[in-house]
């Protein structure tokens, strides 16, 4: 360690304004307080004594993650070996196939799960964090920005909200689109207005919908098709949706259902949840409200009932467990960046969120899922909800003291 | 604005003062007609007529419009040549014209008309004005031309119609981009040809 912070003392002019590699600074920057971390200090006022800076803040993140990339990579995993136990298949053919046949395909065990899962999800998060990595490096290199953390964030979180059957080109295409879109072009970490991921996701979404919403891409065999739970029960029979759906609400909970990879455990994002708020990183005010918006939406439509459609029998309490609610509540709407910074407009943004993402899920035949497209909304908003509170703010200020 | 050339006049909106890029008019018609290369020519000709001739129009009588229904008359002499335009589509593009559907009959209230007869045309003798709409209208014209080149051949992969990248779903090997067919990319692709022309050309960035 000593051999190494030598190495960096005498490396570091060259890379101070003036030095020969000063163009290279935002990456030598990175690698020392990656290796070695950093030493830098405040030097003027106003001096916070506070542990948190935005490096512990994104690895923080980054661990209350942990639990859903476990269930993520154990379910693709599970998933994958029913569908190839159900159709008395052996092992799948292909690279993984080769790499699986020390192991076998079975669902019973824990071992083989997480094995073939994560042949699924390594190779995706790989490109997601390689591709994205990549544009960063460029813009931070151009600006002379230094390196962030919040881009490991960012290319995990879009990791675990695709389906494992994605080709992998698509991933780096839509983790491109998302950096360079929403995040660069408004100048880097902390001036994006959208959240990275979800706009990534929005755009291979929108760009190719055959390889992210149908049947056949939640499960990661060929031509297995499993609906998610949602598009299972917007086909249903109008008032008794759930009678059509074989999984009980504990399997949602859990996360054994077919879906996007990391939004399927509902325990797992509770977990996520509880590391975010011990910390104090994410909102809870943006989570109850949108807790409470999306109780509060798909209770009216439940009580109000349909005739023609299946979507509106579906009682709340399920909602909640269903679709990319639960890891879009706890994992992006809550994201500092792109919320509202006032308390009230949190609470606002929140049940806004949660109101839209049920309103799209029951009211919209077009898109069985709606949260992705809710929070993106809600982000457009947040900058509007801060502006009219703290006009009202400055309102209430003025008829007080006038 | 009074001792600019001819070629001047013809070619700054082209690049230097592109009526899209730089003022940013006419973006309803850019975003609707760019998804395939044909319907944006056919516009990019409809609008450089209109162009060209209401302003030669409007510069003739430009004396004889008392100040204040000034915009009451040029939008009657746009308006005219608006239909003039759809009924020739109507009568020799049959297919195309039906495509177009209202975008050419709202090319009346396309911006750019309008601000080059209330911009220039008021001010300047008709050849002029007549080479100004010109110019504005192949400025108008090269960003929907370029918008719809890189949407039609990564939404639909042909240019023109013809297939120049081979669809997955006819045996080929590129994956139609579905988004590009949106009008919806219009916004980010004109976004970035807007940050090209800058880079290029920095005297077109405001001052911060």
């Amino acid at each position: 360690m000593k051999l190494l912070e030598k190495l960096f003392d005498r490396a570091a002019p060259h890379f101070q304004p003036g030095g020969r590699l000063h163009r290279w600074f935002p990456l030598f920057e990175a690698t020392d307080s990656f290796l070695l971390g950093s030493g830098e200090r405040a030097a003027t006022a106003p001096h916070v004594r506070d542990a948190m800076d935005l490096k512990r803040i994104m690895i923080s993140v980054i661990v209350a993650l942990l639990p859903c990339v476990i269930m993520a990579i154990w379910n693709t995993g599970y998933q994958a070996n029913s569908a190839l136990a159900a159709m008395g298949l052996p092992c799948p053919g292909g690279w993984r196939g080769h790499l699986l046949a020390a192991v076998g395909c079975n669902p019973d065990s824990l071992v083989s799960n997480l094995y073939h899962g994560a042949l699924y999800f390594v190779p995706i998060y790989l490109v997601s964090v390689l591709a994205g990595g990549l544009w960063e490096c460029i813009f931070n290199l151009v600006r002379g920005h230094e390196m962030s953390e919040a881009f490991l964030v960012t290319s995990l979180l879009f990791a675990l909200i695709l389906p494992p059957t994605i080709p992998l080109w698509q991933v780096a295409l839509g983790i491109s689109f998302g950096v360079i879109f929403a995040k660069e072009v408004f100048g880097g970490v902390g001036m994006n207005f959208m959240n990275p991921a979800l706009a990534a996701r929005a755009f291979i979404f929108f760009a190719y919908p055959g390889q992210m919403s149908g049947d056949q891409i939640w499960t990661a065999v060929d031509g297995v098709s499993s609906a998610t739970a949602l598009s299972t029960l917007a086909s249903g029979t109008p008032g008794h949706a759930l009678s059509n759906l074989h999984i009980s609400w504990w399997q949602a909970f859990i996360g054994t259902i077919p879906g996007s990879m990391g939004e399927t455990s509902t325990l797992a994002c509770l977990i996520g949840a509880a590391a975010l708020l011990v910390v104090g990183i994410a909102s809870w005010r943006v989570m109850s409200g949108m807790l409470l918006g999306g109780i509060g939406c798909s209770l009216l439509f439940f009580m109000v009932g349909s005739e023609v459609n299946p979507m509106f029998s579906v009682p709340p309490h399920w909602h909640l467990v269903l679709g990319g609610f639960a890891f879009g509540l706890v994992f992006m709407a809550t994201d500092p960046v792109t919320a509202p910074h006032t308390f009230t407009g949190r609470w606002i943004y929140g049940v806004l969120i949660g109101v839209l993402a049920i309103i799209i899920r029951i009211a919209n035949p077009g898109f069985p899922e709606g949260v992705m497209l809710a929070i993106l909304l809600g982000n457009v908003f947040a900058p509007l909800l801060d502006y009219f509170v703290e006009q009202a703010n400055i309102k209430r200020r003025m008829l007080r003291h006038g | 604005m009074a001792e600019t050339t001819t070629r001047e006049l013809l070619l700054r909106p082209i690049f230097h003062r592109n009526p899209i890029a730089l003022l940013v008019l006419g973006i309803c018609s850019a975003l609707a007609v760019t998804g395939k290369m044909d319907t944006a020519f056919v516009m990019s000709v409809c609008v450089t007529v209109v162009v060209a001739c209401s302003s030669f129009v409007i510069s003739l009588v430009r004396h004889h419009i008392p100040s204040s229904v000034r915009i009451g008359i040029q939008i009657m002499v746009i308006a005219t040549m608006v239909i003039l335009v759809d009924q020739v589509l109507k009568a020799f593009l049959f297919d195309l014209s039906k495509q177009l559907s209202i975008y050419v009959g709202l090319i009346i209230t396309n911006c750019i008309v309008m601000g080059r007869a209330e911009g220039f045309a008021m001010n300047n003798p008709p050849k002029a004005s007549f080479i100004d709409g010109l110019g504005n209208g192949l400025g108008y014209g090269f960003i929907l031309m370029t918008v719809a080149f890189i949407r039609e051949l990564f939404g639909s992969g042909s240019l023109f119609g013809v297939e120049i990248l081979k669809l997955t779903s006819n045996g080929g090997w590129y994956v139609r981009n579905g988004l590009f067919l949106l009008p919806a990319s219009a916004f980010f692709l004109i976004a970035l040809l807007i940050w090209f022309m800058r880079t290029v050309d920095p005297d077109q960035q405001e001052n911060n």
